[in-house]
């Protein structure tokens, strides 16, 4: 699987998971500068890391959408390749109306960092597919503006991924870090090869960290794009 | 011309001024002078208490001089640190003061060649009950929120304490944290005269203009009125310097780094120049300002944030502006380094300033002028309060000892992804990928102690700051501090600040530690309250295993619980005896410094052979508040029990010092006590970690039995509700 990892300027978490996805998945791993672009078929993964991607003093990812790359990014996922944001990530996603709705200040107007548990509500996508429906993992999260909004008529079901929840996987107002609409954690879009999601995954993917739940999201991906390599070869 | 006195010179300044130029300098010479000869750049009241701070060490490549410390750590890699104050601007403009405190001391790290890898803040307020002191807490925080996490270095540790000597005088302290290849470290030895001078970064603006002679000002009603002299924060831009910069810092070409703060570029071409006896020549039209009419004096002093010096070889700029340019930055060819030793600096063609480069840095200094002040007494009579649990309660929810959860929560504490202890801690730590080592780092300093004795105060912050290493099982490479005090002209201040430098030197001596960069902050202090002398120890450690990094918190039920040092009833000043019987003039807790080596060497031996599970240092709030940290870390009670004659309130609450709360699987308590005994260190078996209280007893009496998740809910939620109280 030959993945990209944007770079924004003020992108902060291009290292991380490049390292993650070079070091511990031991990945064919690129970095693509904002101001690039890229063929369609370049790459099978595409990751919008988190940041500040142009200090975003005024709206969270609003000047991002407009950089040359997001138009490959856009075409790469029209093809079905895999699109993961994390975090700055998914409000660029957002913004760039490649998924639906926005993400807000945090109804505390505080930035957040901690971890958080998030239960998995949808497993048919090529992000969760190794994990159960309803299964409980613990990520860290660090936002200022992750408060998911989405109008109801914009909204189908299936398409949340994720929910915050409390440990045992309850989905409760304490348990929401953010003020997000429906406890929500992560989107994908309609086809499930677009994921957007404001906690880390990349934060917790190695044993030194005290935490590898965010593995699974990223095994997820490798199984699927073999399997389906495989379904495909037949 | 304006009077000597407005620009802030003596009489006896302005004749060596005289002396040395043989002639009278013009107006834009002398506001150069006058800022570079303020406190805040000349170090003229510090300067030569400072030359006594031991500074040498083997793993030493670079000590105090340069813009930060270097340390070796082998593999080829250096850290890189330093700590520095923005207390007089976060006193009028707490965010946009703190955030820029946090830009300055990332600069600091960055003009190293460094690749900053952590930040920490060490803050002092008022009481959180007063409305102003909400207010500066609050923007504080936010602004170290906002700079720090923008720019992608993780927030992983700090302290803050609350006391009314800081209503008026809160002081921020920011230490960086870099790492870098050896091979790239630059150092302001390699300028060499025709190398050119590029100004990177941010345009030029009228911001900051005079912030170096503000910050060297006692803190007044007329200080609101200096609010123009705080600079504005612009993390975004920071951010790209930062990768500029260390892409550029791989260049053998760019010879060496300054970063803009304090006197703008005045002062960085100063130093750029005097440090290796060179001169400057820059021309001030080739300046990108940010408003048309920019006079030559505003120009060189100007104090807008994120700009750097880049010094390059003659020839290769293009190189070097080509990195800039990919990160969307200006890079203007100012000037060049000469071989006259002045500082000439043009303007339209003509010269608007030239003197001696080394004029400016080297200011006269001041001699200080100590008084002794009278000691306290050693202890009083106390009377013992009839409920300790409800004190030990009271203690935990204390502002000085609660959980700072609630500020740490809002750092990114996570990006770069190499956390492996968190904040909250006695140490964060932070692995080195693509080796087996970690980084283990603090900052400290109970100003209490130094309020009554600054000499002992400051000997404890050391031994503290080094304990606090300790006990994640690294080793202590070297400190920086942040000595902050009020007016050195008088008589009581220059002795605390000359007790401290010499308790400072005492004990990093002995535990071998050197001090490898700092920064001094003096007049803190206003008409109606001086701040207690408060010298912030930042220390960073090296792990050599990262596979043996070892935490506070008590693993698993069964392990046994051991005090290493002594079981101490120490009946001096402590977090008790201020909050319980508002007695703040006792003595400090007495300080051996022999004992604490030999405690620290037990504890760290004992890690590094993999004999204890947990261990925590005792310091504010004693045995119990100890024991108490590490059952809520760990989500785990303990039950212990004491046998002892001395005064339970004490025995409970004492901040006798040396001393490190270990567990252990029963099978290793044995090599413990050996190791314990080799190094002559007093050591008691308390009890054992077990279910899901904490249970302590005194000769068989029940003294505190309390759930874990109450005192956890005490310890985590009382800075919160203080501050929306």
């Amino acid at each position: 699987m030959r993945c990209a990892v944007v770079v924004f300027p003020g992108s902060n978490c291009d290292r991380d998971a490049f390292h993650v996805l070079k070091n511990v998945f031991g990945l064919d791993c690129h970095y693509v500068f904002h101001g690039d672009t890229f063929p369609p078929n370049e790459f099978d993964l595409i990751v919008l890391p988190g940041g500040f991607s142009f200090g975003d003093y005024l709206r969270a990812g609003a000047i991002a959408r407009f950089s040359p790359v997001m138009e490959s990014v856009r075409e790469a996922a029209n093809r079905g390749k895999f699109v993961l944001g994390i975090c700055n990530g998914f409000q660029i996603l957002t913004e760039s109306k490649l998924l639906p709705g926005a993400l807000l200040r945090n109804k505390n107007l505080k930035f957040v960092c901690k971890d958080v548990h998030i239960k998995v509500v949808n497993n048919a996508t090529p992000f969760t597919c190794l994990l159960e429906r309803g299964q409980v993992l613990r990520m860290p999260i660090a936002h200022g503006e992750g408060r998911y909004f989405v109008s109801k008529d914009e909204l189908k079901e299936d398409q949340i991924v994720f929910q915050y929840c409390d440990e045992r996987g309850n989905v409760t107002e304490d348990s929401n870090p953010n003020g997000s609409f429906l406890n929500i954690a992560g989107m994908t879009n309609e086809r499930g090869n677009v994921l957007g999601l404001m906690p880390h995954p990349e934060r917790c993917c190695e044993e030194i960290l005290g935490n590898t739940d965010g593995r699974k999201i990223f095994e997820s991906l490798i199984t699927y794009f073999v399997r389906r390599q495989e379904h495909e070869a037949n | 011309m304006r009077r000597i006195e407005d620009y802030g010179l003596s009489q006896k300044e302005y004749q060596h001024i005289l002396e040395t130029l043989a002639r009278e300098p013009n107006d834009v010479e002398i506001a150069m002078i006058s800022v570079m000869w303020s406190e805040h750049c000349s170090y003229k009241h510090s300067k030569s208490s400072l030359r006594r701070l031991p500074t040498k060490g083997p793993r030493v490549i670079q000590g105090p001089g340069e813009n930060a410390g270097v340390v070796d750590i082998g593999d080829g890699l250096a850290v890189v640190f330093k700590m520095e104050s923005h207390n007089h601007p976060s006193a009028v403009e707490p965010f946009h003061g703190a955030a820029t405190g946090v830009g300055g001391i990332v600069r600091d790290v960055l003009a190293m060649g460094a690749r900053p890898i952590a930040l920490l803040d060490s803050l002092r307020f008022g009481d959180l009950s007063e409305p102003r002191v909400k207010y500066l807490f609050s923007g504080v925080v936010s602004g170290i929120s906002f700079y720090g996490n923008c720019i992608g270095v993780p927030t992983i540790a700090g302290e803050i304490y609350f006391h009314p000597c800081y209503t008026q005088n809160p002081l921020v302290n920011v230490m960086c944290v870099g790492l870098a290849e050896q091979r790239h470290l630059k150092f302001s030895k390699a300028v060499k005269s025709g190398a050119s001078l590029l100004l990177v970064g941010s345009l030029t603006g009228r911001d900051g203009i005079g912030g170096a002679s503000f910050a060297s000002e006692t803190l007044s009603e007329e200080s609101e009125s200096k609010r123009p002299c705080v600079q504005i924060a612009d993390p975004f831009m920071e951010k790209l310097l930062i990768e500029a910069c260390v892409e550029a810092a791989n260049l053998d070409t760019v010879l060496t780094i300054q970063d803009l703060g304090a006197a703008g570029l005045t002062s960085a071409c100063s130093e750029i120049a005097a440090k290796v006896n060179k001169g400057v020549r820059i021309d001030l039209s080739r300046v990108s300002v940010r408003e048309k009419g920019m006079s030559p004096v505003e120009i060189l002093l100007s104090e807008s944030q994120e700009r750097m010096l880049l010094v390059v070889e003659r020839g290769e700029e293009e190189r070097v502006e080509s990195i800039f340019k990919k990160w969307g930055l200006r890079a203007a060819r100012i000037g060049e380094v000469t071989d006259d030793g002045f500082f000439t600096a043009l303007y339209d063609g003509k010269i608007v300033a030239q003197i001696p480069a080394a004029l400016l840095t080297q200011a006269p200094l001041v001699e200080l002028d100590p008084t002794p002040v009278l000691l306290s007494p050693s202890c009083v009579e106390l009377p013992m309060p009839r409920n300790l649990e409800e004190v030990f309660l009271e203690l935990l929810a204390s502002p000085n000892i609660c959980s700072k959860r609630y500020v740490f929560e809002q750092y990114d504490h996570m990006v770069g992804i190499d956390t492996v202890v968190r904040p909250g801690h006695d140490a964060a730590v932070l692995r080195i990928k693509g080796t087996s080592k970690a980084l283990a780092m603090t900052a400290d300093c109970n100003p209490f102690y130094c309020s009554v004795d600054p000499y002992v105060g400051a000997q404890i912050a050391v031994c503290e700051a080094a304990r606090n290493l300790i006990v994640v099982g690294a080793e202590p490479l070297a400190l920086t501090d942040c000595l902050n005090f009020g007016d050195p002209d008088k008589p009581q201040v220059a002795y605390q600040f000359e007790m401290t430098i010499n308790g400072m030197r005492d004990a990093a001596t002995a535990l071998n530690i050197p001090v490898v960069s700092g920064n001094v902050s003096f007049y803190n202090e206003t008409e109606a309250s001086r701040v207690h002398p408060t010298p912030i120890v930042g220390m960073v450690g090296l792990i050599e295993d990262a596979s043996r990094i070892c935490s506070a918190s008590f693993k698993n039920p069964g392990d046994v619980i051991v005090l290493l040092g002594p079981m101490s009833d120490d009946q001096r000043l402590c977090e008790y005896t201020r909050l319980i019987h508002k007695i703040e003039h006792v003595l400090p807790p007495k300080i051996d410094l022999e004992l604490e080596k030999r405690v620290q060497r037990c504890c760290l031996n004992a890690i590094k052979d993999g004999l204890l599970n947990s261990a925590h240092d005792l310091s504010e709030g004693g045995l119990a508040v100890g024991l108490a940290e590490c059952c809520i870390f760990g989500g785990i009670g303990a039950v212990c029990e004491l046998w002892n004659d001395s005064r339970a309130d004490f025995l409970l609450f004492g901040e006798g010092q040396s001393r490190i709360l270990v567990s252990l699987v029963e099978e290793n308590l044995e090599r413990l006590i050996q190791l314990a005994k080799n190094e002559n260190v007093p050591i008691a078996v308390l009890g054992r970690v077990t279910g899901d209280r904490l249970v302590v007893k005194l000769n068989g009496r029940k003294l505190i039995d309390q759930p874990v998740r109450k005192i956890k809910e005490v310890y985590e939620s009382s800075l919160q509700r203080l501050v929306n109280q």
